[in-house]
């Protein structure tokens, strides 16, 4: 089973390698991870999806949350969040297949970021699932490059993982 | 003007640090030449692992944190394996180390190693500061969260610059916030009436209790629990002490090491109560087995502890002292019923036996159990890591004094620097370190410090020129292929003479009592060494 987690740190530097350095060590497996400063620039959040059953991600929470420069952890309840990714696609292509590749693009709505004399590369961001669509749609073409951004998510409605001013916490 | 290295010492006496334990370098140097002006004693070992064993022990005996310092690259990564045995143990500590100058660093320039980096997976937390002007509220972190909720080893570590350069002015911050980290004391009233209904409700309860209940003080409060209720106690390595051994609810430690009637005891419950224990791999070998025949309370400051290895049908967050005050409270004059008393009493007397002595040795059980006695009530054992450790964790008597040993890392050679820290600490008690002839060797080096501080701990060496544990389980379960598990001992009466200390080698227990009886009357360190016999079994 996939999780997604929100987690708000404090921007330090060395924040990060203590997180990545928890999940090697405890043998939790991560599909993905994006951090990014939020409102606050002393805070950044992290987006973790993680595969596993109850009991990995349940200790996932607390060892996270056992970091001092962690400063809240939230489980995000499946259907509760909006969640996308960014992803870059490099195709290689004749000038015939080009039209072709276009049309793909045309049909998800992808952008195109760069053209050259034998490759194309996509830009697209939707979610997780809908990349890999894409992505197979594009596989037969030869794809060269894939470069994706991990997972970013965010509540819906009016829902605050965190709310950023900074001494706002209890 | 005041200069990083003056604010280091000015911290460290806001705190009320009098000891640290350290080894100088030239990263280092500019806060040594300020300990050399001010009123800090400084006990200088002969190896930096053994500082944090020292602060270690220190800590464990007094109500302060112990302190250690060493230098970059070398001088810290000595320190790794001590700052590992606390973080295992929960043991407070403070490691301060220097490190190379900002601008040189990430260069790989002498003496350079990521420390903060390297022990990332030890510590409670870690600093490398980066800046003088947040040298006080750095201190003033690491103490805190050394000594609150799961205590913890904290790193500091200064480069040399850091610590020359002048501030205008030094402030010590009387107050604390650190937005993620805020420990929860107060157990949820809620579970705890669920834990109240829950022991209400068993047959056969048993409290496990582990090395929580002493960080936590509330070694008292458990007694008067165990006492009202009749809830007989059992507890891990970490957590001999909590009771007086000889306590009438108190069964012994149990484990794969442990007593037969504490383990016997465990089994047949229908409802543990885990006190401040995490219940490593030797203290259950089988967890799940557990949580399958008996209902689970488990009570802990650290959230991540509940469910990590046990299933748990009550988890309760907090302070022990807090919980358990709550839980006399709620659960009134209740008393168990006197069934099961009986049961777990009958045992502990019926499944007791005297070791058999072997003609011409040293018989350990017996004589740990006679050496506790020898000891004034507040004495301190500190045992190291081997048979030795097994010995003393089943034998010794614990009145009012403390059992010290590592149950997490199990690192050998931490009895004798502990002890130095645990006497340094407490030096109206008697200290002794027993260790086996292999850890002895480990962290021989430290007689140096003992003489030259006349650190006043009694050395017990249980000689059998093996190495004993892993022989046994070679024995076990290797089909005796003995490898590598001869040692070939020097002389250790000539090695203490070097040292100028004095010693004694026996062969029998009324040889050992005797020396023994003589040694606690000096006031001067003592080695007695014991020959014990190759094949004498842990349990």
């Amino acid at each position: 089973m996939k999780y997604t987690l929100s987690v708000i740190v404090e921007n330090h530097s060395g924040v990060l390698s203590k997180i990545s350095g928890l999940f090697s060590r405890r043998a939790f497996n991560i599909d993905s991870l994006a951090v990014g400063v939020t409102s606050n620039p002393a805070i950044s959040r992290i987006t973790i999806v993680a595969n596993g059953d109850e009991y990995v991600v349940e200790q996932l929470e607390k060892q996270l949350n056992k970091l001092i420069p962690v400063i809240k952890v939230k489980r995000l309840e499946e259907g509760e969040y909006v969640s996308r990714e960014l992803v870059l696609i490099k195709v290689g292509c004749s000038s015939q297949k080009r039209d072709e590749i276009l049309r793909v693009a045309q049909v998800v709505s992808a952008k195109v970021a760069d053209v050259a004399n034998t490759s194309i590369t996509l830009e697209y961001s939707d979610t997780n699932d809908r990349i890999d669509t894409l992505v197979n749609l594009l596989k037969p073409y030869g794809i060269k490059e894939i470069v994706r951004t991990g997972t970013v998510a965010i509540e819906k409605g009016h829902g605050e993982a965190y709310h950023s001013g900074y001494n706002d916490k209890k | 003007m005041i200069s990083g290295a003056d604010i280091m010492i000015k911290c460290l006496e806001a705190e009320g640090v009098d000891t640290v334990f350290g080894y100088p370098g030239a990263a280092i140097c500019p806060f040594y030449d300020s300990l050399y002006k001010s009123n800090i004693k400084h006990i200088l070992v002969r190896m930096e692992q053994s500082a944090v064993h020292a602060a270690n022990g220190y800590s464990r005996c007094s109500n302060k944190v112990g302190v250690c310092v060493a230098t970059s690259g070398p001088g810290a990564t000595n320190m790794i394996t001590g700052i590992a045995t606390a973080y295992s143990d929960s043991i407070p500590v403070i490691c301060i180390t220097g490190q190379v100058k900002r601008e040189l660093l990430g260069r790989d320039v002498f003496q350079e190693a990521d420390i903060t980096g390297a022990c990332e997976p030890f510590v409670k937390h870690s600093y490398l500061v980066n800046d003088t002007k947040d040298l006080p509220k750095v201190f003033r972190e690491a103490f805190h969260i050394a000594t609150t909720g799961r205590m913890g080893p904290v790193l500091i570590d200064i480069p040399q610059d850091v610590q020359e350069e002048c501030i205008e002015s030094f402030e010590y911050p009387d107050k604390v916030d650190i937005v993620g980290y805020k420990p929860n004391y107060r157990g949820h009233k809620m579970q705890i009436k669920r834990a109240v209904e829950l022991i209400k409700k068993s047959e056969r309860p048993i409290i496990v209790a582990g090395g929580g209940v002493l960080s936590s003080g509330s070694k008292l409060k458990l007694v008067q629990f165990a006492e009202t209720t009749g809830i007989p106690v059992i507890s891990t390595l970490m957590g001999i002490g909590v009771m007086p051994s000889e306590h009438m609810r108190y069964l012994g430690m149990l484990g794969t090491h442990g007593k037969k009637y504490a383990n016997r005891a465990l089994q047949e419950s229908d409802l543990v109560i885990v006190c401040g224990a995490r219940l490593g791999d030797r203290a259950v070998a089988r967890p799940d087995q557990v949580s399958k025949t008996s209902k689970i309370i488990h009570i802990d400051i650290d959230p991540a502890e509940i469910g990590k290895n046990v299933k748990t049908t009550v988890p309760i967050v907090g302070d022990m002292k807090n919980v358990i005050e709550k839980l006399i409270e709620e659960i009134g004059d209740y008393h168990i019923p006197h069934e099961w008393c009986e049961t777990y009493r009958e045992w502990k007397e019926k499944l007791y036996r005297e070791p058999p002595v072997k003609e011409g040795f040293v018989e350990p059980r017996s004589l740990v159990a006679k050496l506790s006695f020898m000891m004034k009530s507040k004495g301190i054992l500190v045992a190291d890591v081997g048979q030795n450790q097994i010995w003393c964790a089943n034998n010794f008597r614990i009145r009012e004094g403390r059992f010290l040993t590592t149950g997490g890392m199990g690192t050998m050679g931490y009895s004798v620097p502990a002890a130095m820290g645990a006497k340094l600490a407490r030096p109206t008690r008697d200290v002794v370190a027993v260790c086996g002839d292999g850890s002895f060797q480990m962290n021989l080096t430290e007689l140096g410090t003992i003489m030259q501080n006349n650190i006043n701990i009694k050395i017990i060496v249980m000689r059998n020129n093996r190495l004993g544990m892993v022989r046994e389980l070679q024995a076990n379960q290797y089909g005796n292929r003995y490898s590598a598990t001869i040692l070939d001992d020097p002389d250790f009466k000539k090695i203490a003479e070097a040292y100028g200390i004095k010693s004694a080698e026996v062969n029998s227990n009324a040889e050992a009592e005797a020396v023994a009886e003589k040694m606690f009357q000096t006031k001067e360190p003592f080695i007695l060494i014991c020959n014990v016999h190759p094949d004498t079994p842990s349990i």
